[in-house]
């Protein structure tokens, strides 16, 4: 046990009379023990942590010079793109950054989904992780409007115009929103506000909280096997899990590998499409906003495609509304959802693994369809995979506990 | 199951992008050459922007010293060659023709084309140019075949010639001064300025990209060999 958790001598030491800096690095890093067994679907954490920090960095670079103004933002984002040092490359960033952001937290909540970590002891850290998503759902949302292209506009017209279904008050809801009776300056002005301040602080202490109760119960693993529970004592220490590693060294050197490999993919899409053919940079975009001109097809970004499916799915306006929220709603309720005895998919039985798979089909189609326009063909498929989107959630008290699964080990089988 | 797991998540990463969007619209879009290290094909391009487009057309986020800059022209040149308006060397591109009057004209305000390649696309840009037949029933006697009941005349009439739609294909009478080989190249080279024009900085964030590429690889090695040697300890 060489590891001190105060330094008494030295810069550090001089700090460390005066705030528990050993203690915090200790407890977060060098004597937080993770499983050994991480794999592949880990590394999307400690990268979604990342692309937050390159979205705050890009962002106050960006409003250094746009314009948050109905008559300037445009123009001002044009001004970025070519009159501004290396504007355009803090653009591209932002750009490909806020969709891989999405990427990152979808990667990262489908790896919660397949090793059950929402599952007691860790429901918390899901409902944070839950709120995470809808705070990144709302940033994006808001931050898409700010290019004030075609697509800005109409996308929140139509997003904001929901709210009007709402019965009795719904349209004094979406004026009261929009502070305008069309998306206008007004609207603009709050979103910035929104985007720029208040939605990331919300993000920036969501993201500790998520963090601080994920060590205080530890993390999961790809079995699903706490190794609190199990024997004690490693080369470290000797009341640590026997089955822990250090977080630092052992995964901040792993996750580095993961940055560089993520780092790689996001500069080829930057460099050489960033516009992804249209799915991070929208070509109606690229046209200014005019409140008098909607463009025949209204699409919002491919990350809330899913959701907008399900939308147009149902016939009434307002259920449709009722719909969409609830599949965001059901998310929440996933860790009293799922009743297996086992945590991880490795586990866990042929239903299980089909469901899932038929989960994760149901997701990319419903995603796609809502890129689509609505044909019938289309909408009629649209209703089949938003009933198999609620029937893997509302069925799954039924399912996950008649399931056979297979007995789990008292330690990870690499140990 | 692992194994599915991975196939499925090598799908998603795989197909997501893949997708393009529909180009709608219908009409078939005829590739255009686009090649932004061309500079002389840029160069002949911004000379037909100026001649044909910039007198309702603006370009109002493109500098004209950008423009002489990364095509390689002196700024005297630009001025005396290209520049009609009066403008400075630093100013962008603008048009004298006051909004009002353009509405008038031609029922709406012929848009700025900074950006056009970037909503449009080049292909239908070079497929547009290049659509337009004789309609005696439009006001400007044209239409177009990418473009329904499209406001704009022919510019370019004086080069391609009068062109008839003929049972679905695309006929020229010849009186133009250009062969049509002539014009799709002319028309080729337009299309590539205003890719070009759409954004100025794209051919040096291409060839900066291969540098940023390789930088990371060789991080990629040195981090993957890092992390090799910690765990060597714990398998």
């Amino acid at each position: 046990m060489g590891l001190r958790n105060t330094e008494e001598t030295g810069v550090l030491g001089w700090f460390d009379q005066r705030f528990p800096l050993m203690k915090v690095w200790n407890e977060h890093l060098a004597q937080y023990y993770a499983p050994k067994n991480f794999n592949f679907w880990y590394f999307f954490g400690s990268l979604a942590m990342m692309v937050l920090v390159i979205q705050i960095v890009t962002g106050i670079f960006l409003t250094m010079n746009y314009k948050p103004d109905a008559e300037l933002a445009f123009a001002s984002v044009e001004y970025i793109m070519r009159d501004v040092e290396w504007g355009w490359l803090i653009r591209y960033m932002h750009s490909t950054g806020a969709s891989a952001f999405f990427v990152v937290i979808y990667l990262h909540m489908f790896r919660g989904l397949m090793y059950g970590s929402y599952r007691k002891p860790r429901e918390l850290i899901w409902i944070f992780g839950m709120v995470i998503y809808v705070a990144l759902m709302a940033e994006a949302f808001m931050g898409y409007l700010l290019p004030w292209g075609q697509m800005s506009y109409w996308g929140a017209q139509v997003i904001i115009s929901l709210f009007g279904a709402i019965p009795y008050v719904g349209e004094e809801i979406a004026l009261w929103i929009r502070g305008d009776f069309v998306i206008a300056d007004a609207t603009l002005n709050r979103f910035f506000a929104f985007h720029v301040i208040a939605v990331p602080l919300v993000l920036a202490m969501l993201v500790f909280l998520h963090i601080i109760a994920l060590h205080a119960v530890g993390s999961n693993n790809p079995d699903g096997i706490e190794i609190k529970d199990g024997p004690k004592g490693n080369r470290w220490s000797d009341t640590a899990p026997a089955d822990g590693i250090p977080f630092h060294p052992y995964y901040s050197v792993k996750d580095i590998v993961g940055v560089v490999v993520f780092l790689m993919i996001f500069s080829v899409i930057m460099f050489f499409v960033p516009e992804m053919g249209g799915w991070f940079l929208e070509k109606d975009n690229f046209v200014p906003a005019d409140p008098l001109k909607t463009p025949e097809h209204i699409v919002p970004l491919w990350y809330f495609t899913a959701f907008y499916a399900i939308l147009r799915a149902v016939p009434d306006k307002f259920l449709g509304v009722m719909a969409m929220f609830g599949a965001i709603i059901v998310l929440f309720l996933l860790p009293w959802l799922d009743r297996s005895p086992v945590k991880s998919i490795k586990y866990k039985g042929m239903i299980s693994k089909v469901t899932l798979a038929i989960f994760v089909v149901t997701f990319v189609a419903l995603s796609w369809l809502g890129t689509q326009p609505a044909t019938p063909t289309a909408t009629m498929f649209a209703r089949i995979f938003s009933v198999l989107y609620f029937a893997f959630f509302l069925l799954m008290p039924f399912y996950s506990k008649m399931d056979k699964t297979k007995p789990v080990p008292e330690r990870l089988p690499e140990h | 199951m692992k194994k599915m797991m991975k196939k499925i998540s090598t799908l998603l990463f795989v197909i997501l992008p893949t997708f393009a969007f529909a180009a709608g619209g219908g009409a078939h879009l005829d590739s255009a050459p686009v090649d932004l290290s061309d500079k002389e094909s840029l160069k002949s391009g911004a000379k037909l922007f100026m001649d044909y487009c910039l007198s309702c057309h603006s370009a109002k986020f493109m500098r004209y010293k950008r423009m002489a800059d990364d095509l390689g022209m002196e700024d005297s040149e630009v001025l005396e060659n290209l520049v009609y308006t009066g403008a400075k060397i630093h100013d962008t591109m603008e048009i004298a023709m006051p909004e009002s009057d353009a509405a008038a004209w031609f029922g709406t305000t012929p848009p700025d084309l900074s950006v056009t390649s970037r909503s449009r696309g080049a292909d239908w840009l070079y497929t547009y140019l290049r659509g337009f037949y004789v309609d005696v029933s439009r006001p400007m006697g044209v239409n177009n075949i990418v473009f329904q009941d499209v406001g704009m005349p022919h510019v370019l009439a004086d080069l391609q010639g009068k062109q008839y739609l003929q049972e679905e294909k695309l006929v020229v009478d010849g009186s133009g001064s250009m062969t049509p080989d002539e014009y799709d190249k002319a028309v080729g080279d337009l299309v590539n300025f205003l890719v070009y024009v759409g954004e100025p900085i794209r051919a040096y964030r291409e060839s900066l990209g291969w540098y940023v590429l390789i930088f990371l690889l060789i991080l990629l090695v040195v981090s993957y060999r890092l992390k090799k040697e910690y765990w060597k300890d714990i398998h």
